[in-house]
């Protein structure tokens, strides 16, 4: 259960937004996350609404985004999309190195409160 | 919390087709983050890693699953090359001070780090570590993770290499069914050589299966037990040592390892095909 930990440092970043760019609650979090990165979609989900209980983000919304994992095959060099890490090269079988799918991001917030005005971001 | 109803912020309600009962509140707005989850983690890895190599201090990350046997690894280890290598022990595990107590025993300093509910450790607990032992100059700090075969895959301590140690017990067909921690790790030791016999495992098959996963991972075979094997352990374990290399080598090495990791998270950003 890393989710745990990972549910923690997604709270750290928008408490760390909040202050920086001057917003009160968090309603949606936008998460890019690879479908090779190492981590279970709902028990990071449930980790989140553990985690985020009386917070800003209290019944925010983790929305998830999967953009589709590239590889190249390492004996052919052929590149195709991984569904997992050990997903062979659909041209010749070899073993696949990895060219994208471990992204773990919180991309952008829908946000709520406070001034916009006051972002220090400009 | 809404003033109305007292409950907080449920789904929007649309009440007889009309505007939806928005509790009050302003129209949101977006805010673009970009923000890595890792990236604090990793900022405390650098920060381990730059310390270990002002130190020339070579640190191993020894990640597995519960009972692989970690710690009789180390003991075996430490045992052989006390005296002729200065090494410490980092030592995590959720309770007790037991793994710790065992690598004392050898006479080698160990901190132990006990993670309560975290199930790996994580590069800021270990820099933290640091700080309450002497780094063994010019030799090995093994960093002893939590008996976990995923959890630990992520997170990067600062160590220069990880060495995965699967026992023959645990069954040939580990790599594939835990294939984040074995594509990351730099050596895999196959352990308890000596219970082959009683088992059903193959060692040519496990070894594929890891190699499709990372082909240039190191493998050995040997029982922390009987010590059968041992000798290829401690060879790789001095050779990569910086005791015996020159200072102009060891700042080579660490720009090497420098340019290994810029490129490592050039590839993790997609900005490298290879």
């Amino acid at each position: 259960m890393h989710e745990v930990s990972l549910a923690r440092e997604i709270l750290r970043i928008l408490q760390q937004q909040a202050r920086e760019r001057g917003f009160e609650r968090v309603h949606r979090v936008h998460l890019e996350l690879g479908p090779l990165s190492c981590v279970d979609p709902e028990a990071l989900a449930f980790a989140f609404g553990a985690v985020s209980a009386g917070t800003l983000a209290r019944g925010a919304h983790l929305e998830l985004h999967r953009p589709p994992a590239r590889g190249a095959c390492r004996l052919c060099g052929c590149g195709y999309t991984m569904d997992s890490l050990v997903t062979p090269c659909p041209r010749c079988g070899g073993p696949g190195r990895i060219l994208s799918g471990l992204e773990m991001r919180v991309r952008d917030l829908e946000v709520s409160g406070g001034d916009p005005g006051t972002s220090r971001e400009g | 919390m809404c003033t109305t109803c007292g409950c907080d912020d449920h789904s929007p309600l649309r009440i007889d087709g009309g505007p939806l009962h928005s509790h009050g509140q302003e129209q949101t707005r977006s805010v673009p983050v970009e923000a890595d989850l890792l990236a604090r983690n990793d900022a405390h890895a650098r920060a381990n890693r730059e310390r270990f190599d002002s130190s020339r201090v070579r640190a191993l990350n020894l990640v597995s699953s519960p009972g692989s046997g970690k710690t009789a690894l180390l003991v075996a280890t430490l045992e052989r090359l006390s005296g002729e290598i200065p090494m410490a022990v980092i030592e995590g595990d959720q309770e007790t001070q037991r793994d710790a107590d065992r690598i004392r025993a050898t006479g080698v300093a160990a901190v132990q780090i006990n993670t309560g509910k975290a199930c790996h450790l994580d590069a800021h607990g270990v820099g933290h570590a640091c700080e309450h032992m002497n780094l063994p100059k010019g030799g090995l700090l093994f960093i002893e993770n939590v008996g976990n075969l995923v959890c630990p895959a992520a997170f990067d301590l600062g160590a220069h290499q990880r060495v995965l140690v699967l026992s023959v017990t645990e069954g040939d067909d580990k790599p594939f069914k835990y294939p984040d921690m074995f594509r990351t790790a730099d050596a895999l030791v196959i352990n308890k050589l000596d219970l082959l016999p009683h088992v059903d495992f193959d060692l040519a098959a496990c070894e594929a299966q890891a190699r499709r996963l990372n082909p240039d991972m190191v493998v050995f075979r040997l029982s922390a037990r009987t010590g059968e094997g041992l000798e290829d352990w401690m060879d790789w374990l001095r050779a990569h040592g910086h005791q015996t290399g020159s200072v102009e080598e060891d700042e080579l090495e660490t720009l090497r390892r420098r340019v290994a990791e810029l490129e490592a998270r050039l590839q993790r950003a997609g900005l490298m095909s290879s």
